[in-house]
């Protein structure tokens, strides 16, 4: 039995396993190949030049520059996504007090839901055409004509150097908390409600619920979240191309990691450089992968 | 519940065995780019004659990829058409794409380009690559070929047309399309208000001043894209100080960038932001957005190129002429106002690995006859770099204005190609130019920055220089 299980198996997994091969572990190897050489990415002849293209890029003013944004948006966006989404999963789940003495769901819950998972369902390049649009720097502009109502005067929103990563930052938080909101959601549903209800009646205040009970049991779940998260932060290209000056502008105040693949890439025709940036990427984000899922360990409690 | 220690330990172990096996065959596939080197039959082998220049065999296909842009495709099939006429039973491939770059890489790479490529669009292959790594087809054959309207192609050209695709002493491309530039206004406008576009820098704030009390911004710029004002800065500094300032910067010399002319043209600039007669917040537009505001009468002037009329055309208002100025002259300029930058754009190439070099290049003889030039002038309403192929063609205000500073600045026309030549120093210097233009950085400043990314450019041992004088 066990022998034709195996073949059974091996089967199965044989085309798919054929063409990850082809499509996801080859490319990444040739990454690493290409990084060591001066390919121009539009010519089959190149030398191999060692570690020279990532020595070029320690000097690299735009890259370190590029490096730093990223490091904002690291540091910022995947605690801001998950606090905001499991503030408003918990009070679509647990915000109000139930009639026979359990807990329900605000009022309207399944509208907030849908509300907040809408930008989900919109392509990046759409949302930042919205929010491009929305953060018009005319004194007519969307946000500054509600700004200079509530009297704080227009700004530059986009178009000012000191502003425009934190304008990003934003429509990146406002794109991603629907998403962890439904998954925070989805989790909490899978919480069996006699425990919310026996911590409500051994006196836990809702504050007190969240912090000891909801957070300890989604704990699986908030790490996963995180992980996509700071992968999504090290990304970033689509948002930053479409809606940015330049793009990376002004002053590459929003300049990213991503961008500067591109940029070398497909036009500079540096694409060996680009596969170097590539690869400190690559093991960037391996590494704070590692560090997030090993700094965030707990206990797992099973119900 | 299983371990789960042990199952991804297991797991590891597997991915660790997949990354080996991959590893070894990493070097096979990283022969991906070097592609096959089969011997292409560049299509010689018919008998050159007059009407025959490249030996061009009818049996043989012929691959054309056009950029799908702004002037469409149409023009290439009237010009297939010419080449079938003439070549009875040609096969022609034809694609009209806007993503070239996506499209063409894989071919470039594995030896198999088109025969014609019209490399143009936000998705271009990089020429200077191209070029630097001997890709393209030497088109001096093709300028010292007969016309087939008779006398030598290179003479029946606008001399900008041969300069702008030089590359190393070769002229590598064709760049067919005439773009002119400057300040674009509504003469409806003007003319019911009773300004006229100022020739002096003291004349032009006086009219902004006129402007500005009218109600209406006296400049817009695409600021999302310094690109665009970088144009007008560029233009007044070569204006006041001769086409040797743009020969310098185009040649990297240091100090090119801190070259009077260049520090005057800042602080005009720095100027007009600075006394609001700029469209607020312009500096966060994109071309779209700005353009739009212009055509609303929101501001007097936008720099731009001749295709403006034609982007603007589903926006425009009834009534709207968008015509060309030329830039406002510095005090001390020595060239005339009457003059401004020209440039060539729609960059036709020839793979010098194409299977078809000869009918490639018979290609390119064909769109530089008198008619099929004036063709896509009729089909696009913009000039070619065919002399007078518009000639008798009627003419929108914007075309007849632009081929009217054409004529009148004649040799004094100017370009530059630094942002062609050294892509890597385009968006550094973009960022400078930006900044100025937002009255962020002193004109000091500005000269500074640029001057740095052009020594960065002249130090970098991957980026070819060139010079020109």
């Amino acid at each position: 039995m066990r022998h034709g299980q195996y073949r059974f198996i091996v089967g199965f997994l044989i085309v798919p396993l054929a063409l990850y091969g082809v499509f996801v572990i080859s490319p990444f190897i040739q990454a690493f190949y290409y990084s060591m050489t001066n390919w121009t990415g539009v010519s089959p002849e190149f030398e191999f030049i060692g570690l020279r293209n990532f020595e070029n890029l320690m000097d690299d003013s735009l890259f370190l520059k590029a490096l730093r944004n990223n490091a904002v948006l690291l540091a910022v966006m995947p605690v801001a996504v998950i606090l905001l989404a499991l503030t408003f999963a918990f009070l679509l789940n647990v915000g109000r007090q139930g009639s026979g003495g359990g807990v329900k769901g605000v009022r309207g819950s399944g509208f907030y839901k849908l509300a907040f998972f809408m930008p989900q369902v919109l392509a990046v390049p759409v949302i930042a055409v919205i929010w491009a649009v929305i953060f018009d720097p005319t004194p007519t502009g969307l946000v500054n004509s509600v700004m200079r109502r509530l009297g704080f005067g227009s700004s530059g929103w986009l178009a000012d150097p000191d502003l425009a990563l934190y304008c990003v930052l934003w429509v990146l938080v406002w794109g991603s908390v629907g998403f962890y909101l439904v998954l925070f959601n989805a989790a909490m549903s899978a919480i069996p409600r006699d425990i919310f209800e026996a911590a409500l009646l051994d006196g836990a205040g809702r504050v007190t619920t969240f912090f000891r009970v909801t957070i300890p049991l989604l704990w699986d779940t908030i790490q996963t979240a995180w992980v996509y998260l700071a992968i999504l932060a090290l990304d970033v290209y689509a948002l930053v191309a479409v809606m940015t000056a330049g793009p990376g502008g002004p002053d590459n105040s929003t300049q990213v990691i991503s961008l500067q693949i591109a940029q070398n890439g497909f036009q500079f025709g540096r694409a060996g450089y680009a596969s170097a940036i590539g690869v400190i990427l690559f093991f960037v984000t391996l590494i704070i992968a590692a560090i997030m899922l090993r700094a965030t360990r707990r206990e797992r409690i099973e119900y | 519940m299983s371990t789960p220690n042990a199952y991804s330990r297991r797991l590891f172990l597997q991915r660790a065995m997949m990354a080996s096996v991959a590893a070894a065959g990493g070097s096979a596939l990283a022969g991906c780019a070097s592609g096959g080197d089969e011997s292409s039959d560049s299509g010689q082998g018919a008998t050159k004659s007059a009407k025959n220049p490249f030996g061009v065999k009818a049996s043989s296909p012929l691959d054309v990829v056009i950029f799908k842009g702004g002037y469409g495709d149409d023009y290439a099939k009237f010009h297939e058409e010419l080449y079938k006429n003439s070549f009875r039973g040609a096969a022609i491939k034809h694609a009209g794409i806007t993503d070239i770059r996506q499209q063409l890489q894989p071919r470039f790479n594995s030896g198999n380009p088109p025969d014609v490529i019209d490399n143009s669009g936000a998705e271009q292959l990089p020429l200077s690559t191209l070029a630097d790594t001997g890709q393209l087809t030497d088109l001096t054959q093709l300028f010292e070929a007969e016309s087939i309207d008779g006398g030598k192609i290179g003479d029946s050209l606008i001399p900008v047309a041969l300069e702008a695709g030089e590359y190393g002493g070769k002229i590598l491309v064709l760049n067919y399309a005439l773009e002119v530039y400057g300040l674009w206004y509504n003469r409806a406008l003007f003319d019911e208000k009773g300004w006229e576009p100022a020739e002096t820098w003291d004349d032009f704030m006086a009219l902004c001043k006129e402007i500005k009390s009218a109600g209406i911004a006296p400049m817009a710029h695409q600021g999302k894209y310094p690109y665009y004002i970088q144009q007008v800065m560029m233009d007044m500094a070569v204006k006041h100080g001769g086409k040797d300032v743009v020969n310098a910067i185009d040649s990297l010399e240091p100090n090119a960038w801190k070259h009077e002319s260049v520090k005057m043209a800042a602080e005009a600039l720095l100027e007009i932001k600075s006394k609001g007669y700029m469209l607020e917040g312009t500096e966060g537009l994109d071309h779209i957005q700005s353009q739009t505001r212009w055509n609303e009468g929101q501001a007097a002037f936008i720099p731009s190129g001749s295709w403006l009329e034609n982007e603007q055309k589903e926006v425009a208002p009834e009534g709207f002429a968008t015509t060309v100025a030329p830039t406002p002259l510095l005090d001390g300029a020595t060239m005339p106002f009457q003059s401004t930058r020209v440039s060539a754009a729609e960059a036709f190439i020839v793979p010098s690995k194409a299977k078809n070099v000869a009918g490639g290049l018979e290609f390119l003889r064909i769109m530089l006859s008198k008619d099929g030039a004036a063709k896509f002038t009729e089909l696009t309403a913009a000039p070619t770099v065919v002399k007078g192929a518009g000639d008798g063609l009627d003419l929108t205000p914007a075309a007849a204005s632009a081929s009217a500073l054409v004529g009148a600045g004649g040799d004094e026309n100017w370009n530059y190609y630094y942002f062609n030549w050294y892509s890597p120093m385009k968006p550094k210097v973009e960022t400078a130019f930006g900044e100025l233009a937002a009255g962020r950085i002193t004109a000091d400043e500005f000269c500074s920055a640029a001057q740095k990314a052009a020594d960065e450019t002249a130090a970098d041992p991957q980026t070819q220089k060139r010079t020109r004088s």
